[in-house]
């Protein structure tokens, strides 16, 4: 199994589209740019709604109201920050699995979607009562706070992996 | 003339303690860089909730005015902190931004982004004053379009400074 893995991450490095990125000064820095425009719209999206979790924003408006109309652009952002992130990480993929900012800012990322997961199926499943107000229970501020402090590690160790790893 | 007073600016703030400090401990650009991007990010995800619900794309059983008051003001304080902590970047490389172009790019964007950030505050928070229906319609969507390019435009440059600095 981890072999297989291995094996299709030596076949996408050593893939065409890959050398291009490697190689062109143009093309790291542009798909570079597009990954931070993604996660800044990811990050910033997330952290709204989790404000609203907190009791700190929004506190007019109901938690599915407030994430309805934010979640769209949520996922899209999500969709172009993971396919430019996976460009970048083709690129140079043994260096990225070697680098410990690499490995943690991926266990981050699906610690977050764990605890979104959890929230969405156990801690929400009585939402309709309580999502009116402007203080929610504190399961629902817990899963508030934990992605804030989870999504900020998240652009923390993206920042670090910029200065323990030399690509360019 | 001006790029002699540029160089020597620079050559001052790179000798300042601050500087020094900001140099020799290895965590605090990365450190101050991540409190820049989580203030970008917030920052560009108002702006671009505002332009979307312009273009009616979300949130459309709220008034626009209601979504401009919630997202628009927060981007003035938050842009303090980004002030700050660019500062401190500069302070700690100075070169790397000062004599860089890309580094001006950005900062005649961000003058941009702001001039069309206060109009449309203006023009969604007051708008039953203003008379012209199409020319207001007109403004806030090119407004908000322009924003959301010139935003965009600002992460690009903020980003190319890295791969732009001199020596």
């Amino acid at each position: 199994m981890l072999q297989l893995l291995h094996d299709l991450i030596a076949f996408f490095e050593d893939s065409a589209l890959a050398d291009n990125i490697r190689e062109n000064d143009l093309l790291f820095p542009l798909i570079e740019s597009i990954h931070v425009v993604a996660i800044c719209l990811v990050v910033g999206s997330i952290l709204f709604v989790d404000l609203r979790l907190l009791g700190l924003a929004s506190v007019h408006r109901s938690v599915s109201r407030v994430a309805g109309g934010i979640l769209a652009l949520t996922w899209s952002a999500f969709a172009v920050a993971l396919m430019s992130g996976g460009l970048l990480f083709i690129s140079n993929a043994t260096k990225y699995l070697a680098n410990p900012y690499f490995v943690a800012k991926l266990l981050l990322i699906g610690a977050a979607g764990l605890n979104m997961m959890v929230f969405h199926g156990i801690s929400a499943k009585d939402m309709p009562e309580w999502e009116n107000k402007a203080r929610l229970p504190l399961r629902a501020r817990f899963a508030g706070g934990l992605s804030i402090l989870l999504w900020i590690a998240v652009v923390a160790c993206g920042r670090w992996i910029g200065f323990t790893m030399q690509v360019h | 003339m001006f790029d002699v007073a540029l160089k020597e600016l620079c050559n001052w703030l790179a000798a300042t303690s601050l500087s020094h400090t900001i140099q020799t401990v290895s965590w605090i650009i990365p450190t101050v860089q991540t409190i820049h991007i989580l203030s970008v990010a917030v920052l560009f995800t108002s702006a671009v909730l505002v332009d979307l619900r312009v273009w009616r794309l979300l949130d459309r059983d709220v008034p626009a005015s209601d979504i401009a008051r919630r997202f628009l003001p927060p981007i003035w304080p938050i842009l303090l902190v980004l002030l700050i902590t660019g500062s401190l970047l500069i302070v700690g490389e100075p070169r790397r931004s000062l004599l860089n172009s890309t580094f001006y790019l950005k900062m005649a964007l961000l003058a941009v982004a702001l001039v069309l950030t206060a109009i449309l505050q203006w023009s969604l928070s007051s708008a039953p004053k203003v008379p012209n229906k199409n020319a207001r319609w007109l403004a806030e969507h090119f407004a908000a379009t322009a924003s959301i390019l010139v935003w965009s435009g600002i992460l690009f440059a903020g980003r190319w400074i890295a791969y732009t600095q001199a020596g």
